[in-house]
């Protein structure tokens, strides 16, 4: 069973940011960059249906040069190799699912595991719109997942609006992954040295006939408007004053 | 000029209220833009929901009502929503933030071959037009100004930013239209809904909401707070570390890949406040704050905080209030 697992380079969640002087992005200097953690869930996934079923595991990010780190962190977790699509310009969630459609044509995976939604654009759109351009079925927001003894379907529990969703996907499928799905494996020493020998093939958008052209753009960043809080009380009996005669809601 | 179509979200043939959030937008950027809109409803057996979305003040409800679309599936309903949209000539369709339209529009959007916006907190028009959109990014410390090039855009919409529609005295006519789903074709079938029952209301909804966090230290901690919340019929909220611990299912959990609340008071408890919980419930109108680590960031944006450790704090808290209310 082949599995490919898209990896995105974000900034670290915790990094304090802040805004370039022309609004238009974040500064990056000094930032420290990770792999998504909801795609740190979906690698350790892919992971673990390989290690079920047996097969390979295949890991894409888009980018700089530099996501071939994020790359290696995937191979390191026990990918088996990477694709590096190299693009440094401007896109949105529709250029990202044109790009991997062609990814898949050639790969033909099984099962494409993304992670719910990026960290950094908050946006989660491109696995479903990817699920969309190839015509496969998606089962989103997942929180367990089991290949059926045929290798020809994926049931998977996922994350709902007042509970859980079962749904039955056939192969080949998109998941996307929620917060409980698993816990991503560390990876240790040796196989960190051994990631470095793992290939990793570099495309470019013009050799996979992808016109980037996005339809959605960020123009400008502001920082919202500061919360006014701060106020300690000192017991629950002042606490109660206030909130009937301050604030009102009791 | 163009129409704007707003899908609602249906739960057991009625109408959700946060859809109402939506609503709001789009008739309003309907209006400002001089185009029509339309609210459409998809489903099986769904003439309440029918009934409840003629009462906005829409210029029309379009429905889809057919046996075939009896259980969701984000396969069948991007299909239904489609062939439901291609009858209007729109330029913009939303829906409300949530686990049915993040599932379900950006597979509506490559049909549309239309931009995908999520979570939008305004629409911006200009000149009869819509100019472009904000959405947060980088849970909430950042607001980006957003512009859409495609001819159609898909957008979500957070359902705290907007508020809900009103209804009107005049009816919107309801226009059928017929989309029968093969499901042999779909590839996907929905086995089972396994839902947490609660008496409490959702947490979208509700005007308190009481959370806790680590600090609670386990589920009896939250038989705790819920005392709290019984006294003003509040939610149940959670931060990622009490769900992720299993104290309390998932879809409690508040921030931002949960999700996001403004209620009128916001009681976190036990919760120390990272960016990420904040994300989802800052813009709330009054916080309090439980927590007995003073450095804890909960209080750089609570109104009111309290050094305390909880299981004292809170029966004590509860005591005070019904002493007063």
């Amino acid at each position: 069973m082949k599995i490919l697992v898209t990896v995105k380079r974000v900034s670290d969640p915790e990094a304090k940011l802040k805004i370039k002087p022309d609004g238009s992005w974040i500064q990056t200097e000094g930032v420290k960059f990770v792999v998504n953690p909801f795609d740190e869930i979906a690698v350790e996934e892919a992971l673990r249906i390989k290690e079920k079923q047996t097969g390979e595991v295949v890991v894409v990010s888009i980018g700089d040069k530099v996501v071939t780190e994020q790359i290696r962190a995937a191979l390191a977790m026990g990918g088996d190799r990477g694709i590096f699509v190299n693009y440094t310009g401007a896109y949105d969630s529709y250029d990202i699912a044109n790009i991997l459609q062609k990814i898949v044509e050639q790969e033909k995976p099984d099962v494409i595991v993304l992670g719910k939604q990026a960290v950094d654009d908050d946006m989660g759109a491109a696995g479903f719109m990817l699920a969309e351009l190839l015509g496969y079925p998606q089962a989103a927001f997942a929180s367990k997942v089991e290949i059926t003894d045929d290798k020809k379907k994926a049931r998977v529990t996922r994350e709902i609006d007042g509970g859980l969703e079962v749904k039955e996907v056939e192969l080949p499928c998109i998941i996307t992954a929620d917060l409980r799905l698993n816990t991503p494996r560390y990876a240790s020493l040796p196989n960190i040295m051994k990631a470095k020998q793992k290939p990793i093939k570099e495309v470019t958008v013009d050799a996979l006939g992808v016109a980037v052209k996005p339809r959605v753009t960020v123009k400008k960043l502001t920082e919202p408007p500061k919360r006014k809080g701060g106020v300690k009380v000192e017991s629950v009996q002042d606490l109660v004053t206030k909130l009937k005669n301050e604030a009102k809601v009791i | 000029m163009s129409n704007v179509v707003i899908l609602c979200e249906l739960k057991n043939g009625e109408l959700v209220k946060q859809s109402l959030s939506a609503v709001k937008a789009g008739i309003d950027a309907a209006k400002a833009t001089s185009g029509k809109s339309f609210l459409l409803v998809i489903g099986s057996g769904i003439d309440k929901a029918k009934e409840a979305a003629a009462r906005f003040g829409a210029d029309g409800v379009i429905a889809v009502d057919d046996a075939s679309l009896a259980g969701y599936t984000a396969e069948a309903y991007a299909s239904a929503a489609f062939e439901a949209i291609k009858t209007q000539s729109a330029g913009l369709v939303l829906a409300t933030t949530s686990a049915f339209s993040k599932d379900l529009l950006p597979r509506l959007a490559v049909k549309l071959k239309a931009g995908m916006v999520s979570d939008i907190l305004s629409i911006r028009t200009d000149g009869g037009k819509v100019s472009g959109f904000t959405r947060a990014m980088w849970a909430g410390s950042m607001i980006a100004d957003v512009e859409a090039s495609s001819e159609v855009v898909v957008a979500t919409v957070r359902g705290t930013a907007f508020a809900h529609a009103e209804p009107v005295a005049a009816a919107s006519p309801v226009t059928p239209v017929s989309v029968k789903i093969d499901q042999s074709t779909l590839r996907a079938k929905s086995l089972e809904i396994i839902e947490h029952k609660s008496s409490r209301p959702q947490l979208a909804d509700a005007s308190v909401v009481v959370s806790g966090g680590r600090g609670l230290k386990g589920p009896e901690g939250f038989k705790t707070i819920e005392q709290l919340a019984d006294l003003f019929g509040a939610a149940i909220g959670a931060s990622r570390a009490a769900v992720d611990a299993g104290w309390v299912p998932n879809d409690l959990q508040v921030g931002q890949t949960g999700k996001i609340v403004a209620p009128n008071l916001y009681i976190a408890v036990g919760i120390s406040g990272a960016i990420q919980h904040l994300a989802g419930m800052k813009d709330s109108k009054t916080i309090v704050a439980i927590n007995k680590d003073p450095d804890a960031p909960i209080f750089q944006i609570a109104d009111y905080g309290l050094v305390a450790d909880f299981a004292k704090a809170v029966p004590e808290l509860v005591d005070e209030i019904k002493k007063v209310k």
